[in-house]
């Protein structure tokens, strides 16, 4: 028999089997879900939470799905965050240095707290792609903050107002679109396949009979 | 972490991982697939499906809690819905906000229709979001589209529809670039060739990634372009059934607001179905790789309208799935770590079978190791096999973890498991539905005008099974198109009056039938509350 454990969630208190994430502990405890519960895997940063152990000084911050209960645990969570996208239409902006300073010029706010890298779930230095961002450094910037999920954690906690996701989201979109070599094979494909050099090939291929199919499959070569 | 039983069993795995390491183990014959999948894969058994006795897929197999959900009532045949009180007239709406919705929300947008989405959590919330592995496009000299073709076919046991299959592999290339275009970032060397790795079935390296959160990646563009195009985006409401006009053409939909349980009314001239997969209906009661919402809405909104549902009965389970510790079973472990050499080992260190066969089969392979042939590891869930993770690293060299699968090294590692040191253990968890609504080459369903399907919510790209990296594919180049074909629609499309009487006549039919589920559907989201589950 699993252990139980006293958690509280909201301040009111819940006994549930201590092996249980605190998302499945709260259900356990009977909530039906509906905010801060999305991929409940780890990728969509749904359901940020913030917790401090009782008779401990320090104020903690996960994810509700990646994080197994302990006892005495005071459980927030943070199913929304106002963070502040600004919108630019890709086509038109370019990767200089000034795309940061017109749609994100709080970043040059950041007094170097380091209090969003310290809560981040993600264990991702925050602060310092914001400061690559700073420099016009997407590519750095787009690098450091690549496993984002978005969870907002680190917005809930800067003083100086910084949407640290969306200052990432930028770098990776400019790094992807403008910094990042050109695909060349990708490109001939994509002009080949325009140019119909591909339409006579499939069509034989689809015009098999199966049997000639499963024999063009189970003696295919396949690449080493 | 591991017991002390378990790391009994890891000393055998590295004590034959230097000889496992020298020889690449065989592969299967077509014969020994066969008699593998009728005797272990889930599909295959009586248990857990029953007979629809109703609708338009009448007299069919169907997944036991997805025949429930079809054969029950509308959530709103006894709710008043005023429908000449409406909420939201647009040309196109899009339910659904995964890969599949957010494609055909951008497309539509850029042909000049006014597009709206409608989203039962938020934008994002989906199974695109959680692919890890990556996407196949045939953009490589030693490839072409019919090459992608035929491992498509033949994984997918040579059932998928033609004219589904051709589109998808003659238009990835484009969809790659398109994606590269819109700023997602491919693993890339320094002259920009796209790193690429086998999936399980692929005859040639053509999978694509950004790191393992290729997915994430993928989304969270999709979602910024979306927000920056000024798309409305309606977020926490579900649509619970679709809308007829008078002249038997689709014609919206009826939208619940999830929070405050108030119905809306959306009137649209095309509309999409992207809702995605059934995971959490838990299908044989497998845990799911599944985001919170797969519960099949948008199979059920179809069915009752009259669309047909193709391979219902086909349900993958991904090969992979985490089995220890408990907080984590079921959640995907990328077949990426397949392609980057990791082998599958059982209890005694044997590698019992080649890591890169197709889905299904190295499902099927690994429930043989842990039931008759008693070769599986004993965990608190059951029983689970070995992916000898630390592989990797004395393959591709120390580093390639953290480089190539950063989000499996930190899920592990939450758990004090070190999968670069130590090998991890899997048993299959519910992935993909396979099958799904029925729609033509363009995009549309041929049985309800102007009605349009996308991404998991289709079925008949894939067949009967799915190769790895066809699914994010699928997302991208169906949505796309369903997203160009609605808004071209749209534009010839005249509404009639408005009318529910199919609801009406779906309860009459089902109540004839004998059926009483006491259910409603869609369900919407799962029932977790009260219980100890996963």
């Amino acid at each position: 028999m699993q252990e139980m454990v006293n958690i509280f969630i909201f301040g009111k208190k819940y006994s549930v089997p201590g092996d249980l994430t605190i998302m499945t502990a709260m259900e356990y405890a009977g909530y039906q879900l509906k905010r801060g519960c999305g991929c409940r895997h780890g990728f969509c940063g749904a359901c940020a939470t913030i917790y401090r152990i009782k008779g401990k000084n320090e104020l903690k911050t996960c994810l509700a799905c990646q994080t197994q209960v302990e006892d005495g645990m005071y459980i927030a969570s943070l199913p929304f965050y106002p963070i502040d996208k600004r919108t630019y239409n890709m086509e038109e902006i370019r990767a200089e240095q000034r795309v940061m300073m017109d749609l994100y010029p709080e970043i040059y706010s950041c007094i170097g707290c380091n209090a969003c890298t310290k809560g981040c779930p993600q264990n991702l230095n925050v602060m310092q792609y914001i400061a690559y961002a700073q420099r016009g450094d997407f590519e750095a910037c787009a690098e450091e903050s690549f496993d984002c999920i978005g969870c907002g954690i680190c917005a809930s906690r800067c003083p100086a107002g910084i949407s640290h996701p969306m200052v990432g989201e930028l770098a990776r979109r400019l790094t992807g679109k403008y910094i990042a070599p050109k695909c060349e094979h990708l490109q001939n494909r994509v002009d080949e396949i325009n140019e119909g050099k591909f339409d006579d090939l499939i069509e034989q291929v689809m015009q098999k009979p199966i049997e000639e199919m499963q024999e063009l499959y189970n003696n295919r070569e396949i690449e080493k | 972490m591991y017991t002390a039983k378990m790391q009994e069993s890891i000393k055998k795995v590295e004590a034959t991982r230097a000889a496992r390491m020298a020889a690449e183990p065989r592969r299967m014959t077509a014969e020994e697939k066969d008699t593998l999948l009728a005797a272990y894969h889930p599909d295959y058994k009586e248990d857990g499906f029953v007979t629809l006795k109703v609708g338009p897929n009448k007299g069919e197999k169907v997944p036991t809690e997805l025949g429930r959900l079809l054969e029950s009532n509308s959530r709103i045949l006894n709710e008043r819905i005023d429908l000449n009180k409406i909420d939201y007239d647009v040309d196109v709406l899009v339910i659904g906000a995964g890969g599949a919705g957010s494609s055909a929300a951008i497309e539509a947008h850029e042909a000049g229709a006014n597009v709206m989405i409608v989203t039962k959590l938020r934008i994002g919330d989906a199974n695109t979001m959680m692919a890890e592995g990556g996407i196949q496009a045939a953009d490589k000299e030693n490839d072409s589209p019919a090459q992608h073709y035929l491992d498509a076919f033949g994984g997918g046991h040579f059932a998928a529809r033609p004219e589904l299959l051709k589109k998808l592999v003659m238009e990835a290339p484009d969809a790659i670039h398109w994606l590269e275009n819109l700023g997602v970032m491919f693993d890339k060397d320094a002259e920009g060739n796209m790193i690429t790795t086998h999936g399980g079935g692929t005859s040639r390296k053509r999978m694509h990634a950004c790191r393992d959160y290729s997915g994430a990646e993928i989304m969270r563009t999709l979602r910024d372009e979306v927000i920056n195009r000024g798309i409305p985006v309606v977020e926490f409401t579900s649509a619970v059934e679709l809308i007829k006009d008078d002249k038997g053409q689709v014609a919206g939909a009826v939208l619940l607001n999830m929070e405050t349980d108030e119905y809306l009314v959306a009137r649209a001239k095309t509309v999409i179905i992207a809702t995605g997969g059934a995971g959490r209906l838990h299908y044989n009661n497998f845990p799911t790789s599944n985001h919170y919402g797969a519960t099949a809405d948008g199979l059920v909104l179809g069915y009752r309208v009259g669309a047909p549902l193709l391979y219902q009965d086909t349900i993958q389970y991904h090969p992979t799935g985490a089995a220890y510790p408990s907080q984590i079973f079921g959640a995907l472990v990328t077949e990426k770590v397949r392609s980057l050499g990791a082998m599958l080992v059982n209890v005694d260190g044997e590698a019992f079978m080649h890591p890169l066969e197709t889905r299904d089969v190295s499902a099927a392979s690994i429930i043989r190791e842990c039931s008759d042939r008693e070769k599986g590891v004993e965990t608190p869930q059951g029983k689970a096999v070995w992916l000898d993770t630390p592989m990797i690293e004395m393959i591709h060299g120390e580093g390639t973890i953290e480089k190539r699968i950063p989000a499996m090294l930190r899920m592990f590692m939450n758990y004090g498991i070190d999968m670069r040191k130590e090998p991890i253990l899997v048993y299959p968890t519910l992935h993909y539905q396979n099958g799904g609504l029925e729609i033509n080459g363009e995009g549309f369903t041929n049985a309800v005008s102007n009605l349009l399907v996308a991404g998991e919510a289709v079925g008949g790209i894939h067949g009967r099974n799915r190769l790895m990296g066809n699914s994010l594919l699928d997302v991208i180049v169906f949505g796309r198109d369903a997203g160009k074909a609605a808004a071209a629609k749209a534009k010839d499309v005249t509404l009639g009056t408005m009318n529910l009487d199919h609801v009406k006549e779906y309860a009459k039919t089902l109540e004839e039938a004998g059926l009483d589920t006491g259910m409603v559907s869609p369900q919407l989201l799962p029932d977790y509350a009260g219980k100890r589950h996963l």
